[in-house]
């Protein structure tokens, strides 16, 4: 088809999404294979080994209880993945609900919404985390709602006025003119619209998930001490810097490394989705005359 | 099929901008409604379509083959929309949703009122951008509208508007942000169109020349209220308000074409 390349493509073709897509794949599939393997059983105490240095046998070294560094990782990969999608799934649902209310609604419904919204974002996540797992105790659960929450409450801020200018834009009144129903217009023309916007917020939010497990998992809030997580390891490991700086890259790099990728996959998706950004697109497509004869 | 508007009134929060406006638009009749910008003349297209903007209201009466269409449900209304009555607005830079290709946006209105699956509304897509003589149909439907020059989108909403066969056509100024050339390639794609199937027609403008090319009958708006009306001719030999001796004054000389085009 001349002139127009299919979005996959466009976005591996871009330096900074090829990155992100590698990145959350890697991540993801990793995820994967921990639940049916890693090189050691991750808890396994191993005293004979402890801080081992990268060998062959342990490819990251091990902790001071022998545990085996990578398996840690990989484990924790689970969690991670888990905490990223369910934010991920709350964010969206909340978002796009609040941001549809605070836009389509009557004017009264729908500045109330807003206002809301505006209060709502004065809580910082962590501290909603913090104080919900103070209360009922740390779980995977309260990392994932708290999360989902507080971005849903941020991807309503931003979403919620893209979608009023969408809705007042041209094109939408001429929607309705060809016969369009509101939920047909909603479907074909504002959320498309509104679509970049939302996957740049809704990806930044799944890397903050991300950072807040670690950070809560950190504090001693997130994740039980069962349940292997990079925030955890980080802090068990960082405990002995002084004595062993060589093990504790490892989390903090994982961690840093996933949440550039989820970064950058959004803004590579974003960029790869809107056809009048592809440079590719127009060099593809010469300039047509003006009319037949 | 016929249109008649009854004292047509529309108030945007208490201010009345359209204020008892009444004409009769007959099957097959190509009538202007002519003023200045803030006449009156958009939002009397937009409440015959029942898309006045939050915050207007109409009263009176809007008939469409006898049938009462103040007070239609929006769901009634989106029916009519685009199947019975279609519009073309004035900028085609954005009455084009930027993100999908220009065929899928010709197949919409297909896809919705004949409920034709998607690959035969897009073989009419390619079929429709014909007939507004776009140029190599078969490509253009797959293009994006930041492709297109301003010309070619206004071809497109052209035929959007007329892709189920509406039996009448608003033009909502749909030259005015057009080069002098293009516009009257457009304009005469429109009357060709409108002849060919026997349409009825109601062209909005601020330029007398235009309307010359176009309709028969014109209605003259000032402030919201009909100043005059009747037929084109007359208005263009014999103005007889002081409203319309000023638009034949502010008329762009080079469109001149008293008799229309046929």
């Amino acid at each position: 088809m001349r002139g127009r390349t299919r979005w996959p493509s466009r976005l591996w073709a871009l330096s900074t999404g090829r990155f992100g897509v590698i990145v959350v794949a890697i991540v993801g599939l990793t995820a994967l294979v921990a639940r049916f393997w890693t090189p050691f059983d991750p808890q396994r105490v191993d005293i004979a080994n402890r801080w081992a240095s990268p060998s062959w046998g342990h490819l990251l070294g091990t902790d001071g209880s022998g545990r085996d560094i990578l398996s840690l990782l990989m484990a924790g990969a689970r969690t991670t993945v888990w905490v990223a999608l369910g934010a991920g799934i709350v964010a969206t649902l909340i978002g796009l609900a609040l941001a549809a209310l605070g836009a389509l609604t009557a004017r009264g419904v729908r500045e109330s919404v807003a206002v809301l919204v505006d209060i709502l974002i004065a809580f910082p996540v962590l501290l909603i985390a913090m104080m919900i797992s103070a209360v009922w105790g740390g779980s995977l659960w309260v990392v994932i709602l708290s999360v989902g929450i507080g971005f849903g409450v941020n991807v309503a801020r931003v979403t919620r006025p893209e979608l009023r200018r969408v809705l007042h834009s041209d094109f939408v009144v001429a929607a309705r003119a060809s016969g369009l129903t509101p939920w047909q217009n909603l479907w074909r023309h504002l959320l498309p619209n509104v679509a970049p916007v939302f996957i740049v917020q809704l990806s930044w939010g799944m890397a903050v998930a991300v950072l807040a497990e670690a950070g809560l998992s950190y504090l001693g809030f997130g994740a039980p001490v069962t349940e292997p997580s990079w925030g955890m390891l980080l802090r068990d490991l960082q405990a002995y810097i002084s004595v062993h700086p060589g093990s504790v890259v490892w989390p903090g790099l994982t961690i840093t490394l996933t949440v550039l990728g989820l970064n950058l996959l959004g803004d590579g998706l974003r960029e790869a989705t809107d056809p009048t950004l592809s440079r590719r697109d127009r060099d593809a497509a010469p300039p047509l005359p003006e009319v037949v004869a | 099929m016929s249109l008649e508007v009854q004292d047509l009134v529309v108030e945007i929060g208490g201010r009345r901008v359209v204020d008892g406006v009444s004409f009769a638009v007959p099957d097959g009749a190509r009538v202007g409604l002519i003023g200045e910008s803030g006449s009156g003349k958009s939002l009397t297209a937009l409440a015959v379509l029942g898309l006045l903007p939050d915050g207007a209201t109409a009263q009176g009466s809007i008939r469409w083959n006898g049938r009462e269409l103040i007070g239609l449900s929006d769901r009634k209304l989106a029916e009519l929309r685009g199947d019975e009555i279609g519009i073309v607005f004035q900028e085609p830079r954005t009455a084009l949703n930027p993100i999908r290709t220009v065929g899928r946006q010709i197949a919409e209105s297909i896809r919705i009122h004949q409920r034709l699956p998607r690959r035969a509304a897009m073989e009419r897509a390619v079929a429709e951008a014909a007939r507004v003589r776009l140029p190599d149909p078969e490509q253009i439907v797959r293009r994006y509208p930041h492709q297109l020059s301003g010309g070619q989108r206004q071809r497109v909403a052209i035929a959007m508007a007329l892709a189920c066969r509406p039996r009448l056509l608003i033009a909502d100024e749909p030259t005015t942000a057009l080069d002098v050339t293009i516009q009257a390639e457009i304009l005469e794609l429109l009357h060709s169109l409108v002849a060919d199937d026997g349409m009825s027609l109601v062209f909005i403008t601020h330029d007398l020349a235009v309307l010359s090319q176009i309709a028969t009958d014109a209605v003259v708006l000032e402030d919201g209220r009909v100043v005059e009306h009747g037929a084109l001719a007359q208005l263009l030999t014999a103005p007889a308000s002081p409203v319309t001796q000023g638009l034949l004054r502010d008329a762009t000389a080079t469109l001149w074409r008293p008799g229309g085009i046929s």
